[in-house]
């Protein structure tokens, strides 16, 4: 596995990778209420929590960009030879299956690194379309206020009412089973959280000074709200979405556990979780180390998420 | 004044709240005449800022609201504008400058695109002839090594240079009437004056009209042509500055007079007024400010003053006070 974890690969991090890429850069910006002189000396564990947070993310990334390229899956073939055998074993055709091999004798690290990038993915595209959605729901109902704010907010609420698991399931097993669709269905269950950050986030900031100066300079509604507005939404509405990559990829992996997510021509952590569930007895490596692999990787974006909370904006603490 | 450029008419601005109506602006009227210089002075809350707001279209809705009167900028009156025209004429024909030079620069942009935004946006230059003009102008409002500073963000500039920034975006759009809202309360006193001279001067470059805020009857001193005193939302006293200042008519602008240090006098004690501003909510029958001044009699009481010329400049001196000539006695004997 690749190390070297400053570079981060654009497609797949576009999302995380402007304060990740250069933490004392112009993003360095404190957020508008902040005094410029607060928070330098806080800067180290942070810092460290960031960094390292980082360098597990980055490995995921690599592992499913570079992973798949070096070693070869097909997720219809089947070696009976070399079923359920254990991690470190040498396999019949001379190659080592680190990870041990699976039911039907796929070797799990393969299985996994191609489970990655489905996952990420799957875990980026939602994050980019819900932001979207729920970016533009927040702004406007932010800004305008009045009925339309009214009805957006509701829906959130109400939506918010249900465990947005429950809500997943019940759209997935109305839209079938496909990578595509698992965007979407997780998508609708997670632009609330963005639409409300930024909500609050605006109605904060168009009260401001600076929104009413560059308003007595003639600047229209789109222009307040690109350029004045939105740029000082930006940090809070990055943390939300750090967090919630991890929420979304053990959402897409529960949604494969339960069959309705990717379909079995895209394995993905959940399915190969699921199915190494009926071997547990006999070969516990099959669920558990793809397991532990989604484990560590949910935890690092839930470190990486809090380590920007405190760095950018420590009043979301209560999130 | 045949034709003033801003003439504000009984301009009445009310704020609802959960405890009841406040009338923040009570029919205030003043004119306006190219390139002239006006000072409004008050203490908090006596409705000079919301004035302003009023003028540049920015009362706080839904719970403020301009219940009466005219702005009539320039022949037309802003008011009954519908809210794009009234758009058009910020930044090139009114612009401001607010209170605290941080909170009112975008912290996200750099200087330099914040100023070239506008030569952007509203005169459709090119990026690189946006830059070029938004060094110029942080040139011309003192801010030095502007060059390299064009790409620094608004943190990393002391208040007095944010203010300058802040007053070259004003400036960018060769306004004809700026107005500054206490533009120096937020900065140091050295730094106070260089701001003040800085707008006495471009002020005579331009040709500009320009309304100062302030509750320092010092700071407004050398730079306003006329001034227009302000208490619990009403004129109090208007005149030209020297007028105002010297043959003083009206027991409030004489009060904070007497609060401001004299370097060369003997030195005692300042004189404050007594008492505390008015509560808007429960204004006193009559007359403002009676409760807190010592030429207040039962017809102060009972019937409120108006706004009535002063014997000595009859013309254009003119105070709200029922003992206007005993306040100018007072003064003139010292």
């Amino acid at each position: 596995m690749d190390r070297t974890t400053g570079q981060v690969p654009p497609t797949d991090q576009a999302l995380v990778a402007p304060p990740a890429g250069d933490p004392a850069g112009p993003v360095d910006t404190p957020p508008p209420d902040a005094d410029p002189l607060a928070g330098r000396p806080r800067g180290t564990i942070g810092r460290l929590r960031i960094i390292g947070s980082l360098v597990v993310v980055a490995c995921y990334v690599v592992a499913a960009v570079v992973g798949p390229i070096l070693l070869q899956y097909d997720p219809v073939a089947t070696d009976l030879k070399a079923r359920l055998q254990p991690p470190g074993t040498r396999l019949p055709d001379g190659s080592l299956a680190v990870f041990g091999t699976d039911q039907v004798g796929q070797d799990v690290l393969a299985q996994m690194m191609q489970g990655a990038r489905v996952s990420i993915t799957v875990g980026v595209a939602t994050l980019v379309l819900a932001g979207l959605i729920g970016v533009t729901a927040g702004l406007v109902s932010g800004y305008f206020g009045g009925w339309l704010d009214a009805v957006l907010m509701r829906l959130a609420d109400v939506q918010l009412t249900f465990p947005s698991i429950l809500l997943a399931i019940f759209i997935a097993s109305i839209l079938g089973p496909s990578v595509v669709n698992v965007v979407i269905v997780l998508s609708i269950s997670n632009w609330v959280t963005f639409a409300r950050v930024t909500r609050s986030q605006v109605l904060a900031l168009k009260e401001r000074d600076y929104v009413d100066a560059t308003r007595t300079l003639g600047a229209g509604t789109w222009h307040l709200i690109t350029r004045s507005i939105l740029p000082a939404s930006i940090a809070p509405i990055l943390v939300v979405a750090t967090v919630e990559l991890g929420h979304v990829i053990l959402a897409e992996a529960s949604l494969s556990f339960l069959g309705l997510g990717t379909p079995a021509s895209t394995p993905s952590w959940g399915m190969t979780i699921a199915n190494g569930r009926d071997y547990l007895s006999n070969a516990w490596w099959i669920s558990t180390i793809p397991g532990i692999g989604l484990a560590i990787l949910v935890i690092s974006f839930g470190v990486l998420g809090d380590a920007l909370r405190d760095r950018f904006d420590p009043r979301l603490r209560s999130m | 004044m045949d034709h003033p450029l801003l003439s504000v008419q009984d301009l009445t601005v009310q704020f609802r709240t959960r405890a009841g109506t406040i009338t923040a602006v009570d029919r205030v009227s003043f004119d306006l005449a190219e390139g002239e210089t006006l000072a409004i002075l008050g203490e908090t809350g006596s409705g000079k800022s919301v004035t302003a707001q009023a003028v540049m279209g920015l009362v706080p809705r839904p719970a403020g609201q301009v219940t009466g009167g005219r702005i009539i900028y320039d022949g037309t009156d802003l008011l009954t504008r519908p809210p794009s025209e009234a758009r058009r004429l910020n930044g090139t024909e009114l612009a401001m400058v607010f209170q605290d030079p941080l909170s009112s620069l975008n912290p996200v942009l750099r200087v330099g695109a914040q100023i070239g935004e506008l030569f952007r946006r509203r005169r459709g230059a090119s990026r690189a002839e946006a830059r070029r003009k938004a060094i110029e102008l942080m040139d011309r409002v003192g801010i030095p090594a502007a060059a390299r500073r064009v790409d620094d963000y608004p943190h990393q500039f002391s208040g007095g240079m944010r203010q300058r920034v802040m007053i070259a975006m004003a400036l960018a759009l060769q306004p004809r009437l700026l107005i500054a809202d206490e533009p120096t309360t937020a900065l140091d006193v050295t730094v106070q004056a260089q701001i003040m001279a800085l707008l006495a001067d471009l002020k005579a470059e331009h040709r500009m009209a320009m309304i100062l805020i302030s509750h320092d009857l010092g700071v407004v001193a050398g730079v306003a042509d006329r001034a227009m005193l302000m208490y619990a939302g009403r004129v109090v006293e208007t005149g030209e500055l020297r007028e105002v200042y010297e043959t003083t008519a009206h027991p409030y602008t004489r009060g904070l007079m007497a609060s401001i240090p004299e370097l060369d006098g003997p030195r005692e004690r300042l004189q404050p007024i007594p008492g505390a501003p008015p509560d808007l909510m429960r204004l006193p029958s009559g007359c403002p400010f009676r409760p807190r001044c010592a030429y207040a009699t039962d017809i102060c009481a009972s019937q409120p003053p108006t706004l009535a010329a002063v014997p000595t400049r009859p013309d254009s001196h003119r105070a709200a006070c029922h003992h206007a000539e005993e306040v100018l006695a007072d003064v003139v004997a010292g």
